[in-house]
């Protein structure tokens, strides 16, 4: 791509107007660092083109507008980080509930609780196993640098769409803090007919629609419940997404995805230079989560790690797919710290001695 | 060559925006380029900084742990920063503001008076680009013409009127 028709732009700037280019025109948001740049770049552009953008007076409150937005049929979008989006879990069941699509960003920070505000990805847990309450599952997708950002964004709204589910853009303090070159996709946005389920009025053309998560009868929620899920199989069995680099003829490998996995790789390079044979699986989406990829490398790799900016929470979805053939070790720092390549690199020849 | 740098100040000094004018040189040059800015508490009266990369090769961390080239424009940006500076490496410092000088014998380090200088020259709130025309000078991070578009690129098209003045700002830090 031509350096010229590149821009360079803050993470967060660059998931708004990706949105924005993917039909998304109404955001419904509250300001939280280090994802508020979303928010501000909306606030700019939406009403100029005849969208929405509005402050709520709560997290809560926020993804509830997201909820009624996508019932009636428009894409709509929300943006937090991590306590923020505790408190959308509701929300999130919701509308995972009622099958409704939307994007929901989490620029993740140090936790628990109020925390801090630098780069984290400990809510790796909240994303992949327990969005809100329930048996339910949403899309999630982990960008590595800002151009995945604004393409995992047309993405995430496609399949949140085809899918009839909520989808979250993974993201942290880094990513959405830092400028990066960036070019805009030109390509026309797939235009979804929602006149089937949307409340979108219908002049009575036909039977009203009802968006609704309230099913009383057990039988009832269990078969919406069990034909849902027959959809998440079908999401799983052709949407998982990985980069693996190096991996071929890698006896190590490094899991590892977000920020933290171009951390990885710049040690991956240094260790390779050194003649260790290590190569890194890197997922892009994390539900589904490319669990196929990881037992497949772990019939000729001799070890795995984990290298997350959490105290280990992903390290649990490598040793499912692993299945106890090679040992998984893991390396983190959490509470904002960013694990540096060095270190990266030690616990890599660590591992490679036989020294973990 | 890859550039690592920190560029750290006050809050207004225009640290920000000078990181930003050598990624989008490095940018103009067809490098991988990486801005990263601190958004902690420390941007409250303190420093405010950043981290720049630009490589031929894809950029792992954007976070610069051990620049190769560090901008200091205030004296608690140089004493955070000046012994993290990578040996052989090059600070540039404004000595208008920062009053001691580094013992290291591993690095060069440049005193330049930016800010007296800006004021003397009609080039007020400029002392961040004589700085930068410095380190131009001493690393050839880019050439002129990409320093000069990027320059273009960053200043806001209603603010054009601004660019003569940061240009010639980074000419006269150049001629230092």
């Amino acid at each position: 791509m031509d350096s010229k028709q590149k821009v360079l732009m803050k993470g967060n700037e660059a998931l708004a107007e990706a949105a924005i280019q993917a039909g998304c025109h109404h955001f419904f948001g509250y300001p939280i660092t280090p994802q508020t740049e979303v928010a501000a770049y909306m606030a700019k552009r939406l009403p100029k083109i005849g969208g929405t953008y509005l402050q709520a007076e709560s997290e809560v409150a926020a993804i509830n507008m997201v909820y009624g937005a996508a019932a009636a049929g428009v894409r709509a979008m929300t943006s937090s980080s991590s306590p923020g989006i505790s408190l959308k879990s509701e929300g999130i069941s919701y509308m995972a509930a009622s099958d409704l699509p939307c994007l929901i960003v989490n620029v993740q920070r140090g936790s628990p609780g109020l925390g801090g505000i630098q780069p984290s990805q400990a809510d790796y847990w909240q994303a992949t196993r327990a969005p809100g309450h329930g048996d339910l599952h949403i899309l999630v997708f982990a960008p590595a640098s800002i151009q995945e950002m604004v393409d995992m964004v047309f993405k995430a709204f496609e399949l949140a769409d085809t899918y009839r589910m909520p989808a979250m853009i993974f993201a942290d303090g880094m990513l959405g803090q830092m400028m990066e070159p960036v070019v805009f996709p030109e390509k026309e946005v797939k235009q979804f007919d929602k006149f089937s389920w949307a409340t979108c009025g219908h002049q009575g053309k036909r039977k009203h629609n009802i968006v609704n998560s309230l099913i009383l009868q057990p039988d009832e929620l269990e078969r919406l419940v069990v034909e849902r899920f027959k959809r998440y199989e079908v999401v799983k069995a052709n949407h998982t997404e990985c980069e693996e680099y190096l991996l071929d003829d890698a006896e190590y490998v490094i899991v590892a995805y977000g920020a933290t996995s171009r951390i990885a790789k710049s040690a991956i390079n240094a260790a390779r230079d050194k003649g260790i044979k290590v190569g890194l699986i890197r997922p892009k989406t994390l539900w589904p989560y490319p669990s196929g990829v990881v037992a497949k490398a772990a019939e000729h790799a001799k070890a795995f790690m984990s290298v997350e900016m959490s105290m280990g929470q992903m390290v649990d979805d490598v040793r499912l797919a692993v299945n106890g053939k090679v040992p998984v070790y893991f390396f983190g720092h959490t509470g904002g710290i960013v694990p540096t390549p060095f270190e990266v690199l030690e616990q890599i020849e660590k591992m490679a001695g036989g020294a973990l | 060559m890859d550039n690592h740098v920190v560029l750290a100040g006050f809050g207004g000094q225009g640290v920000l925006f000078a990181g930003k004018i050598m990624a989008y040189a490095g940018l103009m040059e067809d490098k991988n380029v990486s801005w990263l800015p601190s958004y902690g508490p420390e941007m409250r009266g303190g420093t405010a900084n950043c981290s720049v990369c630009l490589s031929k090769d894809p950029i792992g961390s954007p976070l610069v742990l051990a620049p190769d080239l560090l901008i200091a424009m205030n004296l608690p940006s140089y004493e955070k920063f000046i012994d993290a500076v990578a040996p052989g490496g090059i600070a540039v410092v404004d000595s208008s503001l920062v009053d001691q000088r580094t013992s290291r014998t591993d690095i060069t380090c440049c005193y330049v008076p930016a800010t007296t200088l800006a004021d003397k020259k009609g080039l007020k709130g400029l002392a961040n680009m004589i700085l930068l025309g410095k380190a131009l000078e001493q690393t050839k991070f880019a050439s002129w013409d990409a320093v000069e578009q990027a320059v273009l690129k960053c200043i806001p098209p209603k603010k054009q009127h601004l660019a003569q003045p940061n240009l010639e700002a980074i000419k006269l830090g150049m001629s230092l």
